[in-house]
């Protein structure tokens, strides 16, 4: 199970709001799809991202894809640490392999993604 | 609309498919075929074949056997480089081209003695044998036929380092004997199989050709440990980045029906001077005009990932394109090879490859990125891939 003091996107992306901050990765299963992520591309800090609009691209050894913010806002930090180590999204996408914070314009937003156990019964559980 | 059941659709299996099942292979369509990309990780298994050994389900490869007293004569006819200095149980690297000069395909040419094996790449093989079909009513293939054995038979690489540790236990009589693009028939745990010193990884390695009946217990005994050496199995993900790093062409990337040998850096495998062959007159006229653009390796000198298709900027203009790139897990950098025009193509020539609408500077280097240093000794002069 997902953790559950988060929420999620059809995307795979989490967002887990924290003293009114919104930190924001991608889940244990896209990171399992994607396999051995080698580069991360993120906005800066001062950037605008859109709820459920691409903020950024992660890209695996075979693939490159899309991230999608799950709240709109302002980014207020972004993991600077996945420049050299890009490998830790698939070694900690919960933790250490957060991608970006984001200063939500609306918090409550996040009550339309979908509970750790909406997202599980989403991917099949697989 | 149609009634008509669609069966053809469907990808092939390999005789070892169930064993990828049953290791969690991620299966990928490739070529026509089910194939594994990846089994633990592309990286992990990439390092395996670097530091130690790895194995291949190679199958999909089409093996295309050339039988009768002319076989190597329609070989010669069908070929760029010249069978005439294949001697039996050697190997050697050519192309196939038609008579426009198109790259039909790369191939790997095993004299067998008695026939002539040809190993082509999956996607390229129904469209080859009714490319060769057309070709025998020349003289050349008077009595030669052709027999596609992909079906029946198995491929199993085993590549890296260790390969041969793995291997010689198995295989009566020295195979450290067996030279660098060679190839045997031999009995690898008591089944029948050729041999060959023959790979695409840029390590040292070996490719064992078996019956199908006997592909999966011979999948399982190479999977064995042996001397505390476990073979890790890896799919077409490390194929791809350990023939990348290895600077290989791939067909449908570096090669395909819109390039010549010329600008691929294959000149060396196309022997003008052997006799009338059928893209002789279209080479030649190539090689006469010469190159106007070179396929070449590069570098990102900033952080990305190059891919196929990607433009190569110079000067601000688009000048080519990407054919293959990665993030090469064995330098930890960007690379990629792609086309530039002949006068970019130098080492050191600053370029740039645009990614997402940005121009990521980079840098023209030598091929090949990674090369096997002892492999470089064994093999006298190089043989490039196949």
């Amino acid at each position: 199970m997902d953790p559950t003091d988060r929420r999620y996107t059809k995307e795979h992306e989490w967002v887990k709001i924290e003293q009114e901050l919104a930190l924001i990765g991608i889940t244990d299963f896209a990171q399992d799809q994607l396999g051995d992520v080698v580069y991360v591309e993120l906005p800066n800090v001062g950037d605008r991202v859109e709820m459920m609009k691409p903020f950024g691209v992660i890209e695996s050894v075979k693939t490159a894809s899309d991230l999608y913010a799950p709240v709109s806002g302002e980014v207020i930090e972004v993991n600077r640490s996945l420049v050299d180590e890009p490998q830790v999204v698939n070694d900690a996408p919960y933790e250490r392999g957060w991608l970006i914070k984001v200063k939500p314009d609306d918090a409550a937003q996040v009550e339309e993604l979908m509970t750790a156990e909406q997202y599980a019964e989403n991917v099949g559980e697989s | 609309m149609t009634t008509q059941v669609k069966t053809d659709g469907r990808p092939l299996q390999t005789a070892l498919y169930d064993r990828h099942i049953a290791s969690k292979a991620r299966m990928v369509e490739f070529g026509g075929w089910s194939m594994p990309i990846q089994y633990r990780g592309i990286v992990a298994e990439h390092q395996a074949v670097r530091s130690s050994v790895g194995m291949f389900d190679l199958s999909h490869m089409g093996r295309l056997h050339v039988r009768g007293s002319r076989a190597d004569a329609l070989v010669q006819w069908l070929t760029t480089n010249d069978v005439n200095r294949l001697a039996a149980g050697r190997a050697q690297y050519s192309l196939l081209c038609d008579a426009q000069g198109r790259i039909l395909d790369d191939v790997v040419v095993y004299n067998l003695g008695d026939e002539i094996l040809l190993v082509v790449n999956a996607s390229n093989r129904k469209k080859l044998l009714a490319w060769m079909a057309a070709q025998q009513g020349i003289q050349e293939a008077s009595d030669a036929t052709i027999v596609d054995a992909t079906a029946n038979t198995v491929m199993i690489g085993v590549q890296g380092p260790e390969a041969l540790h793995i291997l010689q236990p198995l295989v009566e009589g020295p195979l450290a004997e067996l030279r660098y693009y060679a190839i045997m028939a031999a009995k690898i745990a008591g089944v029948d199989a050729l041999v060959a010193r023959t790979g695409y990884t840029g390590e040292d390695g070996f490719e064992v050709i078996a019956a199908s009946t006997d592909g999966p217990g011979l999948w399982d005994v190479l999977h064995q440990t042996r001397h505390g050496v476990t073979p890790t199995a890896c799919g077409l993900g490390a194929r791809d980045t350990l023939r990348l790093e290895a600077g290989m062409a791939l067909y449908g990337h570096e090669i395909d029906e819109q390039t010549n040998p010329y600008e691929a850096g294959l000149g060396r495998v196309v022997k003008l001077d052997k006799g009338k062959f059928v893209s002789h007159e279209a080479l030649w006229e190539v090689a006469e005009r010469g190159a106007e653009r070179r396929l070449v390796g590069f570098e990102l000198v900033e952080q990305g990932v190059p891919r196929q298709d990607y433009s190569i900027i110079a000067n601000g203009q688009p000048v080519g394109r990407v054919t293959s790139g990665n993030v090469s897990p064995t330098l930890g950098r960007p690379i990629g090879m792609g086309y530039v025009p002949v006068a970019l193509g130098e080492v050191g020539q600053e370029i740039a490859v645009q990614i997402r609408g940005r121009d990521v500077p980079a840098r023209v280097v030598a091929l090949p990125f990674y090369e096997h240093r002892t492999q470089r000794v064994r093999r006298g002069p190089p043989e490039p891939g196949g």
